[in-house]
């Protein structure tokens, strides 16, 4: 069987070394596919002449859907006939990514008898990537992916697929449930996910602590990240313990505590919480002795997004500290504001982050009735966007205030 | 008057057939275009559904180039048979 698989000499190369190779996925699932086959061939001929053979389609999709399906056609068709069409399907993960067995199997029975049984699990978007089937095909697949209860994903210019660390579920240091936020948000904007009506993508990313699993602080136009608001709990003897064992906590810990707000005489542990900025180094390091606080909820921050149009951003603070209960009425609250006014006043293609250093995020926060806050600066005088406006009002005549 | 989502409906796809070809509408536009069009007969809500009816019915379908948009069901230049 084996013989009947293309003559890959470059491909091969990346089946070598002791981690796993998606040639050697793909030369497996060759012996049954003939799609797989021609993706061989396709990508073999790629690599030897240094030009890609994709084409992009823009028009398929599945019936009131708008997001959710990438088109991709083969450039050499005659060629290639086995992947003329190689559109790729998102379907959105459940919460956390977790799965019964039986789950999977469906899902990939279904995608063996529509596409290519090539998959990706999971895209960076966080969904399950259906790589590679063919127009007629798409129907079906999502036809039979809605039986068991699957849906497809964002593309395109909507909200993406939410997505969050498993929080909860399996992490001790989860401040919120990350689980249960992503499926509240994903069911409540279920017309955001599937009918594109933004000026770009939106991504929410849920990550339960400030060590951020799901990168939400580089990824995410709306990153929710779990923290605390009293102080790290401490448990003294098992510090000591630490100690006892061999850990150099002074090097270690303290010296490496970015505020320099530790300190440790061989006995206690001392932290001046007022000044620790919840970086969860010294809790990542010593987990047995200290934890998060017991007051617990989430930093909202705003503006990710990787490089496309603009460079690379981070997302910057919104609100310093909120309470994460359902139905979630403050984040809802204020993601419609934001969306209506990104809605109205974006560009084509701008993403929230953009749209928000092109305006000011002083006149952004006035939109959407949000006041500023000493954490939304990042260091004094660094971003000097917060006027204290009522230092001047103060003289002004109370109509003219009442206008503003 | 308040317009009927059907009348709004009718107004996009007009829009849209008259750009075909010519002009990408993003959902967007195609509401904001309707609002000049009609005033305070119509509002945010009966656009979308004003959209929703039409990409439902398949009278339009959504398109990806770089952002999405509302167009005519076509053929694509990019697909192969
Ligand atoms: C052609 C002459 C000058 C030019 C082009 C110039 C330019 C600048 C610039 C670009 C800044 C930085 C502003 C900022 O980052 O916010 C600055 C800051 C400053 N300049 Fe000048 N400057 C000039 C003359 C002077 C003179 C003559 C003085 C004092 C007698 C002076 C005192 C300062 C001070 C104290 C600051 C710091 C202000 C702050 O940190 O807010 N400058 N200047
Ligand atoms: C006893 C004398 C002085 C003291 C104790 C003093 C203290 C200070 C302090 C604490 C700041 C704030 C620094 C910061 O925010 O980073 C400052 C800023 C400044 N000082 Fe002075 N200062 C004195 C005299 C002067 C004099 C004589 C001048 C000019 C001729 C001057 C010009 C400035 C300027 C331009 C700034 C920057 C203002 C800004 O950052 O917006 N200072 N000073
Ligand atoms: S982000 Fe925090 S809570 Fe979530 S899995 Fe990672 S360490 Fe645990
Ligand atoms: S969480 Fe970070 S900033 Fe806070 S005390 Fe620990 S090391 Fe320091």
């Amino acid at each position: 069987m084996a013989d009947n698989l293309p003559q890959t000499p470059l491909l091969n190369e990346l089946e070598k070394g002791a981690w796993p190779s998606f040639v050697k996925e793909i030369k497996m699932a060759a012996k049954r596919s003939p799609m797989c086959r021609d993706l061989l061939g396709q990508l073999e001929q790629s690599y030897r002449e240094k030009i890609g053979y994709w084409k992009h389609g823009g028009i398929v999709g599945v019936m009131g859907y708008g997001g959710g399906v990438i088109g991709r056609y083969s450039a050499l068709p005659d060629k290639y006939p086995g992947i003329s069409h190689f559109h790729t399907m998102r379907i959105n993960q459940p919460a956390g990514w977790f799965y019964t067995s039986k789950a999977l199997r469906s899902i990939c029975d279904i995608w063996e008898k529509h596409g290519s049984g090539l998959t990706n699990m999971h895209g960076s978007t966080g969904d399950i990537i259906l790589l590679g089937t063919t127009t007629a095909h798409l129907e079906p697949t999502f036809a039979e992916l809605a039986k068991i209860d699957f849906d497809i994903g964002g593309s395109g210019s909507d909200l993406r697929t939410p997505s969050c660390c498993c929080g909860m579920a399996r992490c001790e240091w989860a401040c919120y449930d990350t689980m249960a936020l992503t499926y509240d948000l994903t069911m409540h904007y279920q017309d955001e996910l599937h009918r594109p009506a933004f000026p770009y993508k939106f991504k929410f990313k849920m990550s339960g602590c400030p060590n951020d699993c799901v990168a939400s602080i580089a990824r995410a136009d709306m990153s929710i990240i779990g923290t605390w608001r009293d102080d790290i709990q401490v448990d003294q003897e098992a510090v000591r313990e630490y100690a006892k064992r061999g850990m150099d906590i002074t090097s270690d810990v303290v010296n490496n505590c970015p505020s320099k707000c530790m300190d440790w005489d061989g006995k206690e542990l001392h932290i001046e919480n007022s000044f620790c900025v919840r970086c969860m180094h010294c809790i990542n390091v010593m987990p047995k002795a200290l934890r998060p606080g017991k007051d617990r909820g989430a930093t909202i921050l705003i503006g990710a997004k990787a490089p496309i149009i603009e460079g690379a951003m981070l997302s910057s603070v919104l609100f310093p500290f909120i309470k994460i209960e359902p139905p979630y009425t403050q984040i809802k609250n204020t993601v419609d504001k934001i969306w209506d006014l990104w809605c109205e006043e974006g560009k084509n293609r701008e993403r929230v982050g953009e749209f928000i250093q092109r305006v000011g995020l002083g006149n952004f926060l006035e939109a959407i009735d949000v006041e500023p806050v000493p954490e939304m600066v990042a260091h004094p005088r660094e971003n000097p966007y917060v006027f204290y406006e009522e230092y001047f009002e103060e003289g002004d005549d109370e109509e003219e205030e009442e206008e503003s | 008057m308040a317009k009927s989502v059907e009348e709004v409906a009718e107004a996009m796809f007009n829009m849209v057939k008259d750009a075909a070809g010519q002009k990408k509408l993003k959902p967007m536009d195609l509401t904001k275009n309707v609002m000049q069009l009609f005033g305070d007969e119509v509002d945010k809500q009966i656009c979308k559904e004003a959209i929703k009816q039409l990409i439902n019915s398949g009278r339009c379908v959504y398109t990806y180039f770089g952002g999405s948009y509302v167009e005519l069901p076509h053929r694509e230049g990019a697909a192969n048979d």
